[in-house]
C-alpha cells in the first residue's frame, strides 16, 4: 500500500474544477487500495506536507501555482516524488508564449502569433503597431492570456474596434496576452501517457462558435467524440506532433496537447499543451483512456507507478 | 459500500447526457460561479454576497430562544407540520407585514422553505416552457437560474431611480399581446432592489398595480428588504395598493432575523395559494418546524422590532460609508446607484469593461464582488458590478471598495492607452479623481438598457 497526499483545490481560478478532479482520483486511489491523504493547499502546504510524510504527491491542481512548476518545486525540496510533470516541464507548458516559441523554433506548427506584457503597451507604445498584427493576423484574431489554464479570458476580436477590449479582459488574468491568428476547423485534443499519445477526442461546440470554460465542465454543453473520426493519415500526424510537443515541452508521466485541424488546408496546428489535464466526469484524458481500454482506475495507478519509477534528472 | 464514481467513462456520460431533462440544457453553469467560488476564501474581502449581519445576533439569546422552544414544544418541533405553516408562525408573519402597513390574513398565506422557494412554487404553478415572465432589468441574480429552470422565456423591463420604467412595461405588454403572447408574471423588486438599489416610485407602484389589475397578469411582489430603510418615506406595498387580488407577496425572515432558518412565505389571492400549496406538498411536505417555532418563540419576547432597529442602525453607517467609499475611490466614469435602504449598490462602468474579467482580477487583489452579467436572463449587464454593504464591517468595505477602484482605474487606463485616448495611460492610473458630491446621483443612475424589441430566444 503507499501513501498518496492528493493535492486539490488551491488559489487558482481552476479551484473547483480542481477540487473534482481531487476528489475523483482520491476515489480511485482509494478504490486500488492506496492511503490517501487530500490536501486542499493553502498556506500550511509545507506543513501538512510534512506531517503526511507521503510516500508520493498526485498533484490534481489546475492553473496558477498548482500547474506552474511552484507546487512541483516545494516538493522537489521536500523530495517527495510526485505525478505529472517536473517543474521545468510545467512552466513551459503553463506559459504559453514560451511554448509557442519553443515549438516555433523546433518546426512544429503553431497559429503566428504576437505576445505583450501591459508594461509593452503603457510604456513602449505597442499600441501603435497593433495595426499592424491586425493586418498580419487577419480578423478574428483570438486573444488569449498567456497563462491561464482554462478558457477563462480567451476573447475573439471581429474587428479592430473589438481590440482593445479583448486585450482588457484578457491582461485581467494575466500579465501578457498573446494575440493569435485564428485557425478554423475541428478542436482535437490527444492525452498522452507515459509520452504515448492515445485515441484523439474531437470536441464539438453545441451553441456558440467558441467553447466558453463552462462548456468545458458541464456535461450536455459540448459533445466529445472519441476516437475523433479522422483520417488515418491525419490521426498519426496528430499523435506524432502530440508526442513531439510533449518531449520538446520536457513533459513528464502524462499531458494533453491540444490542437486544431484547419478546415481550409487540412494543416495542424499545436495550440497549447496542459501539463496536469482536467481528471473530471466530463475530462479528455480519462475518456481517450477509456477509449484505449485503461480505465479510470488503471490510469490513476498508472500515473502513480509513473510518479514513483525512477526517472531522468529534471534539471539542468 | 464503495461509490463506483471513478468508472464513469465517456459511454457513462453520453447515457447520462441522454437521460437528463432538456431544461437542464438551460440550466446555466458558468466561469462566474467558479470565479464566485473563490470569493469564500477567508483573505478575500467579498462585497459579493448577499448575507445579512448575523454577528449581532447574541449568542445568549439563540440559546435561550431554543431552549425555551424545547422546552415549551420539544415534539412537535421534531415533527412534520401542515404544509401551509404553523398558525404560531402565520401570526408572526401577518405582524411583520402590518409593521409595513400591509394588511393579510392568515389563511392567504403559505409559509415556504426561504423566499427563494416562492420564486420556485410561482414558476412551478404558472409557467410552461416558453411562457414569458417580465422582470426588471437588471433582476435578482438569484430568480434568474429559476426562471431558466422552468425554461421561461425573461423579457426584462429597464429601470432608472424611481424603479422599473412602466411606461415600457405597457410597451412591452402591447408588443407581446401583438405577438399573441401573454405574460404569466410581472417579477419585480420594488423596494431597494437586488441588485440595482432603486425604489419604485409611489406613482409607479399605483401604475403597476392599475395595469396588472386591467390586464389580468400577476404581479410577484418580491419584499425582501422593505423593513430595512435607512431615510425617507416608508412607501405602501403593493399587495396593499392592490389588495391582494393580483398580486403575489414574497415575504422571508432572511434579513429581518436570519437566512439559516430558512424561512419566507407568500401571501396569495386564494386560488393561486392552492396551487402553491400542492407544489410545496410535492417539493418538501413542509417547512422546518422547529426553525417555524422557533420564529414564534422569538417573536412572543417582542423584541423583534428591536433587533430590526439595531440592523437599520447598522447598514445604514456601512451604506454611508461605502458612498463615502465610491465616491472617493471610482473613477468619474463609473456611475452608481444611492440606495434608500437594503443591501445592494449598482455601479455601471465604461460599457467597454468586463465586469467578470475584472472580477478576476480583483480576485487577485482579494477583493470581490458580483459581475453585473448575473442579474441578466440575456447576457447584458457586462459593464455592471454588484457590491453588498451589509456583509463587512465599515474598515473592510472602505479598504474593498478601495482595491476595486484601483483595478477598475487600471483597466480604464490601459483600454485609453490601447485606443490611443491616453498616450501613456500612467497617470489614468495613479491619479485619484477629485471625490464627486454624493448628491444627485440619484439623478444620474444609469442601468444599461437593452437594444429595442431585444429579448432572451436562446432559452429554448
Amino acid at each position: 500500500m503507499t501513501r498518496v497526499a492528493v493535492l486539490k483545490g488551491g488559489r487558482s481560478l481552476e479551484r473547483q474544477v480542481s477540487l473534482r478532479s481531487g476528489a475523483r482520483v482520491e476515489d480511485a486511489l482509494a478504490d486500488l487500495g492506496h492511503e490517501v491523504v487530500g490536501i486542499d493547499v493553502g498556506h500550511d502546504l509545507v506543513t501538512r506536507l510534512r506531517e503526511a510524510a507521503p510516500d508520493v504527491a498526485f498533484v490534481a491542481l489546475h492553473g496558477r501555482d498548482g500547474e506552474d512548476g511552484t507546487v512541483q518545486e516545494l516538493l522537489e525540496l521536500l523530495g517527495i516524488p510526485f505525478t505529472g510533470s517536473g517543474v521545468w516541464g510545467c512552466m513551459r507548458c503553463a506559459d504559453k508564449v514560451i511554448a509557442k516559441h519553443a515549438m516555433t523554433e523546433a518546426g512544429i506548427p503553431t497559429p503566428e502569433f504576437y505576445a505583450f506584457t501591459e508594461t509593452a503597451f503603457k510604456e513602449l507604445g505597442a499600441a501603435d503597431a497593433l495595426g499592424e498584427i491586425e493586418q498580419r493576423l487577419a480578423f478574428p484574431i483570438v486573444v488569449k492570456p498567456s497563462d491561464q489554464g482554462s478558457a477563462l479570458g480567451i476573447r475573439f476580436a471581429r474587428s479592430a474596434g473589438e481590440v482593445p477590449a479583448a486585450l482588457v479582459a484578457a491582461f485581467s488574468y494575466s500579465e501578457r496576452v498573446l494575440l493569435e491568428r485564428h485557425v478554423h476547423g475541428r478542436e482535437l485534443a490527444v492525452s498522452l501517457l507515459d509520452g504515448e499519445a492515445l485515441p484523439i477526442v474531437e470536441a464539438v461546440p453545441r451553441e456558440e462558435d467558441f467553447y466558453d470554460f463552462s462548456a468545458r465542465y458541464t456535461i450536455g454543453r459540448t459533445s466529445f467524440v472519441c476516437p475523433a473520426q479522422l483520417g488515418d493519415e491525419t490521426t498519426e500526424r496528430a499523435q506524432a506532433l502530440a508526442r513531439d510537443v510533449f518531449a520538446l515541452l520536457g513533459c513528464r508521466g502524462f499531458a494533453r496537447v491540444d490542437l486544431m485541424l484547419e478546415e481550409a488546408t487540412g494543416e495542424l496546428f499545436v495550440l497549447e499543451a496542459n501539463a496536469i489535464p482536467g481528471l473530471t466526469e466530463t475530462s479528455l484524458l480519462p475518456q481517450a483512456a477509456d477509449a484505449a481500454g485503461i480505465g479510470f482506475e488503471a490510469l490513476i495507478g498508472r500515473i502513480v507507478e509513473l510518479a514513483l519509477a525512477p526517472a531522468p534528472a529534471q534539471r539542468a | 459500500m464503495s461509490r463506483d464514481r471513478s468508472r464513469a467513462t465517456s459511454r457513462d456520460l453520453e447515457r447520462y447526457a441522454g437521460l437528463f431533462a432538456s431544461r437542464t440544457k438551460v440550466m446555466k453553469s458558468s466561469a462566474m460561479r467558479d470565479l464566485m467560488a473563490i470569493t469564500e476564501r477567508p483573505e478575500v474581502i467579498s462585497l459579493a454576497g448577499g448575507l445579512p449581519d448575523t454577528s449581532t445576533f447574541p449568542a445568549e439569546s439563540l440559546a435561550a430562544i431554543t431552549a425555551k422552544m424545547a422546552a415549551e414544544n420539544a415534539s412537535r418541533a421534531l415533527q412534520y407540520g401542515p404544509t401551509e405553516g404553523l398558525d404560531a408562525t402565520k401570526d408572526c408573519i401577518v405582524e411583520v407585514m402590518a409593521a409595513e402597513g400591509t394588511t393579510v390574513d392568515r389563511e392567504d398565506i403559505l409559509v415556504t422553505t426561504g423566499g427563494q422557494q416562492v420564486i420556485d412554487l410561482v414558476c412551478k404553478t404558472l409557467v410552461d416552457p416558453g411562457d414569458v415572465i417580465v422582470a426588471e432589468a437588471p433582476t435578482y441574480p438569484g430568480a434568474v437560474p429559476a426562471f431558466m429552470s422552468y425554461e421561461a422565456d425573461v423579457v426584462q423591463i429597464a429601470m432608472d431611480a424611481d424603479g422599473m420604467r412602466v411606461d415600457e412595461l405597457e410597451e412591452t405588454l402591447d408588443r407581446l399581446e401583438a405577438e399573441g403572447r401573454r405574460p404569466k408574471f410581472i417579477y419585480t423588486i420594488p423596494s431597494f432592489q437586488n441588485p440595482a438599489g432603486v425604489t419604485m416610485s409611489l406613482t409607479r407602484r399605483r401604475r403597476l398595480v392599475q395595469l396588472a389589475r386591467e390586464r389580468e397578469l400577476l404581479v410577484l411582489e418580491d419584499n425582501p428588504y422593505g423593513l430595512l430603510r435607512y431615510e425617507g418615506e416608508p412607501l405602501p406595498t403593493l399587495h396593499s395598493l392592490d389588495g391582494g387580488d393580483f398580486v403575489i407577496y414574497l415575504g422571508t425572515f432572511s434579513k429581518v432575523l436570519s437566512p439559516g432558518i430558512r424561512l419566507g412565505w407568500a401571501a396569495a389571492p386564494p386560488p393561486v395559494l392552492e396551487k402553491l400549496n400542492l407544489g410545496k406538498q410535492a417539493t418538501d411536505l413542509c417547512s422546518s418546524t422547529m426553525t417555524q417555532l422557533f420564529v414564534s418563540t422569538y417573536f412572543a419576547h417582542d423584541r423583534w422590532e428591536d433587533y430590526l432597529r439595531s440592523l437599520r442602525d447598522l447598514y445604514r453607517r456601512r451604506r454611508d460609508t461605502m458612498l463615502d467609499a465610491l465616491a472617493e475611490h471610482l473613477p468619474p466614469e463609473a456611475s452608481w446607484t444611492r440606495p434608500q435602504g437594503g443591501l445592494f449598490i449598482w455601479a455601471t462602468l465604461p460599457e467597454y469593461l468586463d465586469t467578470t474579467d475584472l472580477l478576476a482580477r480583483a480576485l487577485s487583489r482579494n477583493v470581490a464582488f458580483v459581475p453585473g452579467r448575473a442579474a441578466y436572463a440575456d447576457g447584458r449587464g457586462a459593464a455592471s458590478l454588484r457590491l453588498n454593504f451589509s456583509g463587512v464591517g465599515e474598515d473592510d468595505i472602505r479598504e474593498g471598495v478601495r482595491r476595486i477602484g484601483a483595478v477598475i482605474r487600471e483597466q480604464i487606463g490601459l483600454y485609453g492607452t490601447l485606443t490611443g485616448a491616453h498616450p501613456g495611460g500612467a497617470d489614468a492610473i495613479t491619479e485619484p479623481a477629485a471625490a464627486e458630491p454624493a448628491v444627485g446621483l440619484a439623478d444620474v443612475v444609469e442601468l444599461p438598457r437593452g437594444r429595442e424589441g431585444e429579448r432572451r430566444s436562446d432559452a429554448r
